[in-house]
């Protein structure tokens, strides 16, 4: 494994691709094999409408991923800024001309494809934050102002998400950056100094809530004060789950799920299908399965020895596990039903490929870890 | 590492309640599961029809298309609504009734939106249900009536359960919660509501989150509801209504003396049974209740007439059997008597003559009994009245009967607080005054004189279950507590009234040998005839107001030799009773004999003796 350390001049394609932590695709391709098979279950054992595509997606995600992987990790520092505005812009054309679908307006059409560009901010916002702190020193962290340009990065999309409304992707967004923050070195009192001023500013961020949302809120407080209004997807996933027991009612047989008690059963509520027919046990096991791509992310960002690299590995093994952790919290009636999928397994376009574009930028990092990087991007070996 | 601890606090807090809930509560999920799965639908059971007497339907039923929206299945109830509303047209009024309906129930109720579609619009939203998510087509049962409004006020009419129906309902019937459900409202249909509903039928249904039957699990058929025959004889009750119909307001009821089975019972004018089933706008509504008509009462029961001299008889047998007259002692009627400072006037200006009982029967003389129920007195004639069915309800099988009044001295005094006054008997002989009765009451009154018998009235001639007809057991009743003289002494009375020349009624007479009726006329005065009046002229009934003129009455029972059926006939303000009430009650009491609904005719020839044993 030290091949790439021992060999200083730049690598080629080839020896690239040998660098790439294959056993991480193996995971992946796992967890997305058990997103298929429940969906082929969703799907009420057929193919269509949405494993087939799936499977397309995960084929495009993995070139796109392994191309990502292969790219020069200094040039992605570069153009970390310009991939951001990129996407920023994209928001905001969401804003201006976004369709409507779900009552809210997530997505933009290219023709081609539905863009939904709050989904790529996820990473372009890691790669942002960990240009900005790459190589940035204590004493920077320390000074107050030094921090006022990350934090507008976070808040411009935060807003703008917000403003779709995507309260998820929100939440998402603002934990992420918090984790990259925190790897940076920011002090501890300072994170208390936000969460303050968060909740001092919850009251007016409640007034500015849409009314579903604050529903939403509300009956997750209260599940079955409403069974049959706004409680009823926490109330019928936890009945699906609970039905389930050990070990589930076997695989296509989750009457619930079947029988559209569940609702959005191949997306947000695909856990509660899985845990209805497989059972607690399956659910353990897919939550293993997350505990170990979560620890190759930990073992790859130790390994990684420049900044960026390092960053942008830890930054985008938090979404990953914010997506896993809100996400079966949410169907468990933990918290509330904010719409985060469950990452690789739900079905969704553009969830499917940022995640597997994400994960290219951890094994870039990783394939790139003994790299070098300047202060801009710009330094190779110096 | 403080991120990765984080971490894994988190995920173990997720197995943790992964344990919680698919293993420690587990089971209460897996109930709640089952639940979810089965839902229990009721199978409404088909209403029983009412039958006459010989089978005839009088209520059946129909299917009925009627057209319901789920708000639950729809994203927009308005926009589903407007684009149903260009198919087939909807009224404002429905279209507020829906929405307002809509917000009341729960989201997954049906709410009806139009009924009785006919086969063009059923086929214009199917064709087009794509476009209207939510709209789905039902197939019901609704209520027919044959007679239309001819029969509304024997049968009654059936509606959506209110509020009020469940509260006062002691079944707690589930089918009383199941919308579009109807009841009796009124009539036969309301008095027998439980025989005619029948037991809900459930089906266990295997369902989808919105309501989608995958498949039925099990079914359990319902009961249908009970056929009820009715003692009412159709070919009569139709021409009772015939006879009746060029009335502006009138009642009828003819009555088996024996049994008390009610052979008709007419009301005109009548009211159409089908809009209250179907909903009836608001300006119909006020028009009903606003007519002066009253076409929702049920006058046969329900209304109150002052009995006029119909009441005579009851006087007489008060005034014989106090023995307070002699039926040849004669009375001189010389078109008045005084009381005190006040006159009292027979409706023969210049009087009667001298008249003894049957005399002063047959020609209704007035003088004469405010002679002798001045002897008797109110107390014992109100006991006569009572013996003989009045002043009360007689307990026929029909809602709101009304019970009438026959004053008492005691009655005036704890109502009004004022003593009787001498001159209120008098006006109570004659059957004006506080004396109110129904046409049931005096059909009632008519068959006890005939019978003897405390002859109690009753609709219900037999149950049809599961196809096996149950017919009711032909009551008998007690002998009426009254001197077999006492009654006959009446009886003749009533004969010549009818059948001598000088009667009243003679003109109204059977004249068919062996169906020949008795009975007695009745002219109600509505309007008191002032001083000023008596000097000049009484205005005669067609020179008055409708309204100010006398109530037109008439009973009679039938054969005169051994009788059979009783009839009762008011006409509000018709005029006199000889000459409006007796031709509509000889011409049914006629055809009532002649079709012999109880079958006397038949079983006397086959088993005349047998009858003749009873009666001894």
């Amino acid at each position: 494994m030290r091949i790439g350390a021992a060999d200083r001049g730049p690598m080629t394609i080839g020896q690239k691709l040998w660098q790439v932590n294959w056993s991480l695709v193996l995971f992946l391709i796992i967890l997305t094999g058990i997103g298929c098979a429940m969906l082929y279950s969703a799907g009420e054992g057929s193919w269509n409408p949405w494993a087939k595509r799936q499977i397309i997606r995960f084929g495009i995600g993995l070139f796109l991923m392994i191309m990502v992987a292969v790219t020069d990790i200094r040039s992605w520092m570069r153009h970390a800024y310009t991939l951001y505005f990129l996407v920023l812009g994209l928001l905001i054309a969401v804003e201006v001309m976004g369709v409507i679908g779900m009552g809210a307006q997530r997505w933009i059409d290219l023709g081609v494809i539905q863009l939904q560009p709050s989904e790529i901010m996820k990473i372009t916002l890691v790669l942002a934050l960990a240009r900005f702190f790459h190589g940035a020193s204590l004493e920077d962290i320390g000074r107050p102002t030094f921090l006022l340009i990350p934090l507008l990065l976070v808040a411009a999309p935060v807003i703008l998400v917000l403003r779709q409304p995507d309260l998820g992707t929100a939440i998402m967004l603002t934990m992420t950056a918090g984790v990259i923050f925190f790897l940076a070195g920011v002090r501890a009192w300072k994170f208390g100094l936000v969460i303050g001023a968060i909740l001092a500013a919850m009251p007016l961020a409640w007034t500015m809530l849409h009314g579903y949302q604050k529903k939403r809120i509300l009956t997750f407080l209260n599940p079955e004060s409403d069974p049959l209004g706004a409680g009823y997807h926490i109330m019928q996933s936890k009945i699906a789950l609970g039905s389930g027991g050990l070990f589930g009612r076997g695989y296509l047989s989750g009457t619930q799920s079947h029988l559209n008690f569940l609702p959005e059963k191949q997306t947000d509520f695909i856990f509660t299908m899985l845990a209805e027919e497989f059972g607690m046990a399956g659910g353990l096991l897919l939550l293993g399965i997350y505990a170990i791509v979560l620890i190759y992310g930990f073992a790859i960002a130790l390994r990684v020895h420049n900044q960026f690299g390092r960053l942008i590995t830890l930054g985008i093994t938090g979404t990953f596990f914010f997506y896993v952790f809100i996400n079966i919290a949410m169907v468990m009636g933990l918290v509330p039903v904010v719409g985060v999928p469950l990452p690789l397994v739900s079905y969704g376009g553009t969830a499917m490929l940022s995640l597997m574009i994400g994960f290219g930028f951890i094994l870039c990092a990783y394939v790139h870890r003994d790299i070098r990087v300047g202060r801009y991007g710009s330094g190779g070996e110096d | 590492m403080i991120l990765g601890g984080g971490q894994i606090a988190l995920f173990s807090l997720l197995a943790g309640r992964m344990y919680q809930l698919q293993v420690l509560e587990s089971s209460r999920y897996k109930m709640l599961a089952d639940e979810n799965r089965i839902s229990m639908r009721l199978l409404p059971p088909p209403r029983g029809r009412i039958l006459d007497r010989f089978g005839v339907p009088l209520a059946t039923n129909k299917e009925n298309y009627r057209v319901v929206l789920i708000a639950e299945r729809t994203r927009d109830v308005k926009k589903t609504l407007d684009t149903l509303g260009r198919l087939i047209s909807i009224s404002d009024h429905e279209y507020r009734r829906v929405l307002r309906e809509i917000k009341k129930r729960r989201d997954f109720v049906p709410v009806t939106v139009q009924e009785n579609l006919n086969w063009e619009k059923v086929s214009r939203i199917e064709v087009n249900a794509p476009d209207l998510p939510g709209v789905v087509i039902d197939v019901g049962q609704s209520r027919e009536y044959p007679l239309g409004s001819d029969s509304a006020h024997l049968l009654g009419y059936v509606a959506s359960v209110s509020e009020k129906d469940k509260k006062r309902d002691r079944t707690r019937d589930p089918l009383l919660e199941l919308p579009g459900f109807r009841i009796g409202k009124s009539g036969v249909e309301k008095e027998q509501d439980l025989r005619l509903r029948g037991k809900a039928g459930n089906s266990q249904l295997e369902v989808n989150a919105l309501g989608r039957v995958i498949r039925e699990l099990s079914r359990q058929e319902g009961q249908p509801g009970d056929d009820v025959m009715l003692t009412v004889d159709l070919g009569i009750q139709n021409l009772a209504i015939e006879k009746l119909r060029d009335k502006k307001s009138a009642a009828a009821v003819v009555m088996d003396v024996n049994t008390g089975g009610v052979i008709a019972l007419a009301s005109v004018p009548g009211y159409d049974p089908d809009a209250f089933n179907t909903g009836l706008t608001r300006k119909q509504w006020r028009d009903i209740t606003r007519n002066p008509l009253a076409p929702l009462t049920n006058k046969a029961v329900s209304g109150l007439y002052a009995p006029g001299s119909t009441f005579k008889m009851i006087v007489a047998m008060a005034a014989l059997e106090q023995g307070v007259i002699k039926p040849e002692q004669k009375v001189f009627c010389r078109g008045h008597v005084e009381l005190g400072n006040a006159r009292f006037h027979c409706w023969k200006k210049h009087g009667h003559g001298w008249l003894d009982l049957n005399g002063a029967l047959q020609q209704s003389c007035d003088t004469y009994f405010y002679e002798i129920s001045q002897r008797v007195g109110i107390d014992k004639i109100a006991e006569m009245g009572r013996r003989f069915g009045l002043g009360q309800v007689t307990g026929i099988d029909l809602p709101n009967e009304r019970g009438g009044l026959v004053p008492t001295s005691a009655w005036k005094k704890k109502r009004l607080g004022v003593a009787w006054q001498k001159g209120e008997t008098l006006v109570a002989g004659i059957g004006q005054g506080f004396v109110l009765t129904t046409p049931l009451q005096l059909a009632v009154m008519t068959s006890r004189i005939a019978s003897g018998r405390v002859v109690e009235p009753h609709l219900i001639h037999g149950v049809v279950s599961g196809g096996v007809a149950k017919p009711m057991e032909s009551p008998s009743f007690p002998a009426l507590n009254i001197a077999p003289e006492v009654r006959q002494l009446v009886m003749d009375g009533m004969n010549s009234v009818s059948n001598s020349e000088r009667g009243t009624a003679y003109r109204a007479r059977i004249k068919a040998p062996g169906f020949e009726l008795a009975g007695k006329t009745g002219t109600a005065q509505v309007k008191r005839i002032s001083k000023h009046e008596r000097d000049t002229r009484v205005l005669k009934n067609k020179e008055r107001p409708w309204k100010d003129r006398d109530h037109a009455l008439f009973v009679a029972f039938a054969p005169v030799e051994k009788p059979r059926y009783a009839i009762a006939v008011v006409v509000e303000h018709g005029g006199g009773g000889s000459a409006v009430a007796a031709p509509i009650a000889r011409d049914i009491m006629h055809e009532t004999l002649r079709r012999d609904p109880s079958g006397y005719r038949q079983r006397e020839g086959v088993a005349g003796e047998k009858d003749k044993g009873r009666k001894a």
